[in-house]
């Protein structure tokens, strides 16, 4: 375990040293979040009864995913995983008393704790200050903002372990690209990072919110801007750790199997 | 102690000829080859020897090295390695053994090279006393003090190897791979590494095995010399035994490489 802590470590330490990259991420993710906010706010001026959600939720929804956001996009990848198999560099870590699945998930964990961290602090005290229904609001209670970290760490560790599922895909098809599109279009779509779940049809929304994707941002957000309650926490809460533990079974076995195979095709 | 015997690997490689009908083909019928990397490959290496071992491009050097690091699993034969057998148990096969690439980096790219070797040291669980000895050490014989503040993309070639060698050895392993350690490297850092792992040999009995293209290397620190051509064995013996009146090294093994047709 501690090795894993160390991996964590070196990986958050490295991504603390991309400074230019994480201001120019944090100006996009304002630019984002401000026209976000300005298209529901059009929604809501033209139907206001046919909002799922209040628009004071939906700010809130909305900026804390931007403060977030690489904890959750499933598109940023760490490409430094990629590379170590299409180039060969995982030769080393085979040298070592590792697991490569241990190995990579802390990894890919820290490289996105790093990158939050870096970005979310200018965009959650802009965001606090901005006038009302725009702005953050606060938690409803101390308790929901615990339940918020709580299942903010969760639906970061569901996040981590279905991304692994495209580096480890890596070692079959030689190129991620592929698996990578098809993966992140739609986790992005199913998991609310382009538009939050309860604007869903409610039939799609009942099939959606069982899916693994409803356990990452979905979760933390809708328990932060109110808009998720009582009964379908709990449900939430559980799902998320009954989806993290089949993830990260299936794609540790998945990931055995490919070492296997790269043992003996040639490293 | 490393036996090797009746070891064979061969890998497929897809093959066509040019041209977009051919490709097109390929599309729905791949044809492949064969390639016998390693073919009935045995020798037998003791504690504590420094055993050189080369042979032209795609002889199967690399391939030997990954089957003895536990990397790579033979096809046929058997593989013991102080006991073990290192694609059966890895991760307490590769305790023992240090490994460097010469074409590849395992440093972190981006921070200093101290941070990578603090990491090393939780991977392999390092005594805190071991390491800080074994670190001491390391620096002052391959000259680290100004280099472990540098990230590692800043360094040259030759630095970069230099630390690369001191990262496989900070756990004290008994056995060393070097995998063209002193590839691309100018006449000095080569020197440098040289006399560093013959240092390593004489000091903590490491028992090194090297592959390289560079004749002095094997001159300069090798006894015993493994010639390996097509996947074959086809000289196992000293310097000695192979050089011929007054010709250099260089012009020996381009002779040997001609005599068995491995060019």
């Amino acid at each position: 375990m501690h090795k894993y802590l160390s991996f964590f470590r070196l990986s958050f330490m490295q991504g603390l040293q991309y400074r230019t990259a994480a201001l120019a991420g944090m100006v996009t993710q304002f630019a984002w979040g401000f026209l976000e906010i300005m298209v529901f706010q059009a929604f809501f001026q033209a139907q206001a009864e046919a909002f799922p959600m209040t628009i004071s939720a939906t700010a809130s929804y909305i900026w804390m995913q931007q403060a977030f956001l690489a904890l959750f996009a499933t598109w940023m990848m760490d490409n430094d995983i990629f590379d170590a198999i299409a180039r060969g560099n995982i030769s080393y870590s085979l040298c070592r008393p590792i697991r490569i699945y241990n190995m990579w998930f802390s990894q890919s964990a820290a490289a996105r704790v790093s990158r939050a961290v870096l970005r979310c602090f200018p965009i959650l005290i802009v965001a606090a200050i901005l006038p009302k229904p725009y702005g953050i609001a606060k938690p409803a209670s101390a308790w929901h903002f615990g339940l918020f970290l709580i299942t903010l760490i969760l639906g970061l560790l569901v996040t981590v372990a279905f991304s692994m599922f495209v580096y480890v895909s890596t070692f079959f098809t030689l190129s991620p690209q592929g698996v990578r599109i098809v993966f992140t279009s739609m986790a992005d779509f199913f998991a609310g990072a382009i538009i939050p779940l309860p604007f869903f049809p409610p039939k799609w929304q009942r099939v959606l919110e069982l899916l693994p994707f409803a356990s990452m941002q979905n979760v933390p957000l809708r328990i932060y801007s109110g808009s998720m309650t009582g009964a379908e926490t709990e449900r939430a809460v559980v799902l998320q750790v009954i989806w993290l533990a089949v993830l990260v079974l299936l794609g540790s076995g998945l990931c055995r199997a490919a070492e296997k195979k790269a043992t003996i095709q040639g490293g | 102690m490393i036996t090797v015997e009746h070891v064979c690997k061969s890998y497929k490689i897809a093959k066509r000829n040019a041209g977009f009908g051919e490709a097109f083909k390929a599309l729905f019928r791949r044809e492949y080859e064969v390639i016998h990397a390693l073919s009935d490959v045995s020798f037998q290496i003791s504690d504590g020897e420094m055993v050189g071992y080369i042979g032209p491009n795609g002889a199967g050097k690399s391939s030997t090295i990954k089957i003895l690091s536990g990397i790579l699993t033979p096809d046929s034969g058997t593989v013991m390695v102080d006991g073990r057998i290192p694609h059966k148990n890895r991760m307490e096969h590769v305790k023992g053994i240090g490994v460097v690439f010469g074409q590849r980096s395992q440093l972190w790219w981006d921070v200093p090279v101290i941070d990578s070797f603090e990491l090393l040291k939780d991977i392999y669980s390092i005594p805190k006393a071991a390491y800080r000895n074994n670190l001491e050490e390391l620096t002052e014989l391959l000259n680290l003090t100004e280099l472990l503040r540098s990230p590692v993309r800043q360094l040259s070639l030759g630095q970069r190897m230099r630390c690369e060698i001191a990262a496989s050895l900070l756990h004290s392993p008994r056995i060393l791979f070097l995998d063209e350690p002193t590839i691309g490297l100018d006449a000095v850092s080569k020197i440098v590494v040289r006399e560093f792992i013959k240092k390593q040999n004489e000091l903590h009995k490491t028992t090194v095995i090297l592959t390289t293209h560079d004749m002095q290397d094997i001159e300069a620190l090798s006894q015993r010399i493994i010639l390996i051509g097509k996947g074959k064995i086809l000289l196992d013996g000293t310097l000695e035994d192979i050089k011929r009146g007054d010709a250099g090294i260089d012009e020996t093994v381009a002779g040997l490489y001609r005599a068995y047709d491995i060019e």
